[in-house]
């Protein structure tokens, strides 16, 4: 702080000083609060006109030099700011076209401290930044479908599961694309609104992982099966986001299922039914926002070889079924499958044109317009967050297809729960294909993609 | 023969419900794992009350003498059960080589199958409560062929085969009888209270205990003896070692009837009972044409030529679909062969899947049944009918899990 006002050629006050960060419970740590405490510093000291730091609100990080340097979470104190009522934010040059995206709020880029100290005497000006430039738009989407050969399973399953925001299991052995795949999915999920951006914006820049533009993509996070429970879902003593919260809008994908820790995988069940995270911290609690879907992926079986190979025992087999059943099996609605793909198939596919990702993502929204206007009104924005309740509510079925139903229901068991899943689905199928009114096939193919539930092999 | 109306004397029924008095003492006398009544439902009324009751008896005695039959009766009568007491006309005859009878069976559903009972020669299908995929599918094919058959097949109504065993043997349009280890209006687990309708609506549901019984530890190995019993042969579907199924084998082979069992993998646990069985000299079975001809002789009764035939779907998009999905278990390769959209593809597995053609494979891929799903009698209008299987929240369920002795996990 000293060297920095030094190396501005202002004056570090030789005086007692005391610092009061106000109000005391809250934890404050970073780098981000030296801005303001320097010009606390020289306002106290006369050094700039008390009355001029009215309205402004400031972060940033000072080095030795006096240049202010770039910190995580611009967008969230530009944010804060507006939330607080400022008029104004001065934060990093380099954070500023970040902080610009949110509105209402005139935000400046400051590169210096020395050059701060000037504005606030009039002596310089700097116009309002202007928001990072907006998307090079439409195909950024570099991972597209079409690039995927083969899989015809895995990408209808994909396009469902997108139309519906349903959780998607997907099988198969490693290798096969089943990663490949799950990334392609932000792809064909609709653009997020700008709201939505700015939320997702908000999150990485917290995290430090943003690039400082507005997201034009839905996040697709990949964490490792190691992870904790707290870097899944956030929190740490100074609470950060967890994985769920960074997917937050977009994909959390859990490739190996089975392999994450049991505590870990527990923990999504809670952001997963209410979309936000609580992390309780001393008096307070903090809630970050966690509405992902989520796509995970396991193996046919322990030894993950094709079924024909496969030299598991069926101890082995039900012991790594156990692993996967839980509650967030429960948030599963499609199960699909990724084939190993013979080196013959992927050549001979060529020929095939396949749907891009933009022409998938087309039918994916007009599915979901419909859905939005059939579910007004009820919280739900999909088929994917319809609860048990509504569910059955929502999705009518004629006599004939109730009838169909209860049968399939009596003959392979299904559980209350994956009765609902499968009319969700069957929903969803018929939201794609533009229908209102229910078919059988569409119930016929929901069936084929549920999972074999714990339920049913108790039964 | 003309039907016999089933009746009971005063010295049955007052037996009867005297067991009932005693069944939470004799759980606290038995209720450890493995536990058999043994020689205890053998005993004498006045041993019995010594032996359970000790310094209580006068007063349980007392109690007795004041129970007013023609009451009860009148009870039982209100709520349509009969009760057919060991000297009955109507009391199955082979019941009554076991060393201890039950005094009374009360009946609950088409009591006119208990006729039926006196000529068929029943068998007992039995086994785990977590059977796989393969046992499940046995379990039923059996079913469904004796049932077909005209062979009344006897089990427990519990989870996994015996359940299955009773829905194949509805749908084959044959007689169920279920022996319960509680009273045989009283439904264990909750969630088979639509089956134990059906089975009342096709053939029978009997107990030793009188309605309203809760079912103890010790009455389910009690129940196993009463399904030896009645029938000719037992037929053990999948069974760990220790298990409940081994016990009502224990019971078939002392009383010197056949016992058989399914073979199974020697790498699954569910199998190692069956296995141990066939070792020991149990009947194999393959299929119900095995029972059939183990019972009555090779070849002297066939079953009904509908159960034979290996049948193809109506729908040739079907029959195409799923004599591709025999050969092959990925989605995207049954695709392939038939020309199919995925959507297509998943949407005709799913039907053949509701209709009983193909069942799945543990986590991917399907297998072919043994090919005869809902046809000619009881058919689909069966499984059709009426509200779910299930109840949604079978939660007392969990209070009692008393039916293998070692649990299966």
């Amino acid at each position: 702080m000293r060297a920095a006002l030094l190396n501005s050629e202002l004056e570090f006050p030789q005086k007692r000083l005391t610092v009061n960060l106000a109000p005391a419970h809250v934890r404050k740590a970073g780098p981000s609060f030296d801005l303001a405490i320097a010009v606390g510093l020289l306002a106290a000291s006369g050094q700039v006109p008390e009355e001029a730091l009215g309205g402004h609100a400031l972060c940033g990080e000072l080095s030795l030099t006096g240049e202010i340097r770039p910190v995580r979470g611009a967008l969230a104190a530009a944010l804060g700011a507006r939330r607080a009522g400022y008029r104004s934010v001065l934060v990093p040059q380099a954070n500023a076209p970040e902080a610009a995206l949110v509105q209402g709020i005139e935000v400046r880029g400051i590169p210096s401290l020395r050059r701060l100290a000037d504005l606030l005497h009039g002596r310089w000006s700097a116009d309002p930044a202007l928001p990072s430039a907006p998307p090079e738009s439409a195909s950024e989407t570099e991972l597209d479908l079409a690039d995927v050969r083969g899989q015809e399973d895995a990408k209808r399953a994909l396009e469902i599961a997108a139309a519906g925001g349903h959780n998607l299991l997907m099988i198969g052995p490693p290798g096969a694309g089943k990663t490949m795949l799950a990334r392609r999915l932000p792809g064909i999920l609709p653009p997020p609104t700008f709201e939505e951006a700015l939320q997702v914006t908000q999150m990485h820049s917290a995290a430090g992982i943003g690039n400082g533009k507005l997201a034009t993509e839905r996040p697709f996070r990949a964490p490792h099966h190691t992870i904790s429970a707290q870097g899944l879902v956030g929190g740490g003593n100074r609470p950060m986001p967890g994985e769920i919260t960074l997917a937050h809008r977009g994909v959390l994908f859990l490739d190996e299922l089975p392999e994450f820790g049991r505590a870990a995988v527990d923990a999504l069940r809670q952001p997963l039914e209410e979309g936000y995270v609580e992390i309780m911290r001393g008096q307070r609690a903090l809630e970050f926002p966690a509405n992902a879907m989520v796509v995970a992926a396991c193996n046919r079986c322990p030894c993950a070889r094709g079924a024909d190979a496969c030299s598991c025992t069926s101890v082995e087999l039900a012991r790594y079924r156990r692993r996967l059943s839980g509650p967030l099996l429960d948030r599963i609605d499609l199960v699909c499958q990724v084939d190993q793909v013979p080196a013959l198939q992927l050549v001979g596919s060529e020929r095939q044109a396949q749907p891009p990702s933009v022409e998938i993502r087309e039918r994916v929204m007009r599915a979901r317009e419909r859905q939005q206007a059939r579910l007004s009104g009820t919280g739900a924005l999909c088929n994917g967050d319809m609860d048990g309740r509504l569910t059955r509510r929502k999705v009518q079925l004629d006599a004939a297809l109730t009838a169909g139903v209860l049968a399939a229901r009596d003959r392979l068991n299904l559980s209350g729960r994956g009765h609902d899943r499968v009319l969700r689905v069957a929903r969803t199928i018929a939201d794609l294909d533009g229908r209102e009114h229910l078919r059988d096939t569409d119930l016929d193919e929901a069936l084929s993609y549920r999972l074999e539930d714990g339920e049913a092999l108790a039964a | 023969m003309t039907a016999i109306a089933p009746d009971s004397c005063d010295s049955c029924l007052r037996r009867a419900f005297l067991i009932a008095r005693l069944a939470p003492r004799i759980a606290g006398l038995l209720d450890r794992p493995r536990a058999r009544v043994a020689g205890l439902l053998a005993l004498s009324e006045a041993d019995l009350l010594e032996a359970v009751a000790g310094p209580h008896s006068d007063r349980l005695l007392e109690e007795l003498d004041g129970l007013d039959l023609g009451h009860e009766r009148e009870r039982l009568a209100d709520r349509g059960v009969a009760a057919l007491c060991c000297h009955s006309q109507a009391y199955p005859p082979l019941l009554l080589e076991l060393g201890d009878p039950p005094a009374v069976l009360f009946a609950l559903g088409r009591l006119e199958t208990l006729e039926a009972l006196r000529q068929e020669p029943e068998v007992a299908i039995v086994g785990t409560r977590n059977p796989s995929p393969y046992g499940r599918e046995v379990a039923y094919s059996l079913g469904r062929g004796l049932g077909a058959a005209g062979v009344p097949v006897v089990s427990g109504l519990a989870l996994g085969i015996d359940a299955t065993a009773h829905r194949g043997c509805l749908t084959g349009g044959g007689v169920p009888v279920a022996v319960l280890a509680c009273g045989p209006d009283v439904v264990y687990p909750r969630r088979h209270r639509r089956l134990h309708e059906r089975v009342q609506e096709s053939g029978v549901v009997l107990s030793e205990l009188p309605p309203g019984t809760q079912p103890f530890r010790w009455s389910f190995p009690a129940r196993n003896r009463i399904m030896a019993g009645l029938a000719r042969m037992t037929v053990v579907v999948e069974a760990a070692d220790p298990s409940g199924s081994l016990i009502t084998t224990d019971f078939a082979r002392d009383l010197g009837r056949s016992v058989a069992a399914v073979p199974g993998r020697v790498t699954s646990r569910v199998s190692r009972g069956t296995n141990g069985l066939l070792r020991d000299g149990a009947v194999p079975i393959t299929g119900a044409e095995d029972v059939l001809d183990e019972l009555f002789g090779a070849g002297m009764r066939p079953l009904p030529p509908h159960e034979t035939a290996r049948r193809e779907p109506d729908d040739p998009r079907l029959a195409r679909v799923l004599e591709a999905a025999e050969r092959m278990g990925s989605v995207g390769a049954i695709a392939a062969a038939t020309n199919l959209d995925s959507g297509e593809t998943r949407a005709a597995l799913g039907r053949l899947e509701a209709e009983g053609w193909l069942v799945r494979r543990d986590l991917g891929g399907w297998e072919r049944t043994l090919g005869r799903p809902e046809s000619a009698p009881g058919g689909g209008g069966d499984l059709a009918s009426g509200s779910p299987d299930e109840d949604p929240a079978p939660a007392g369920d969990a209070v009692l899990d008393p039916e293998d002795p070692m649990p299966d996990d």
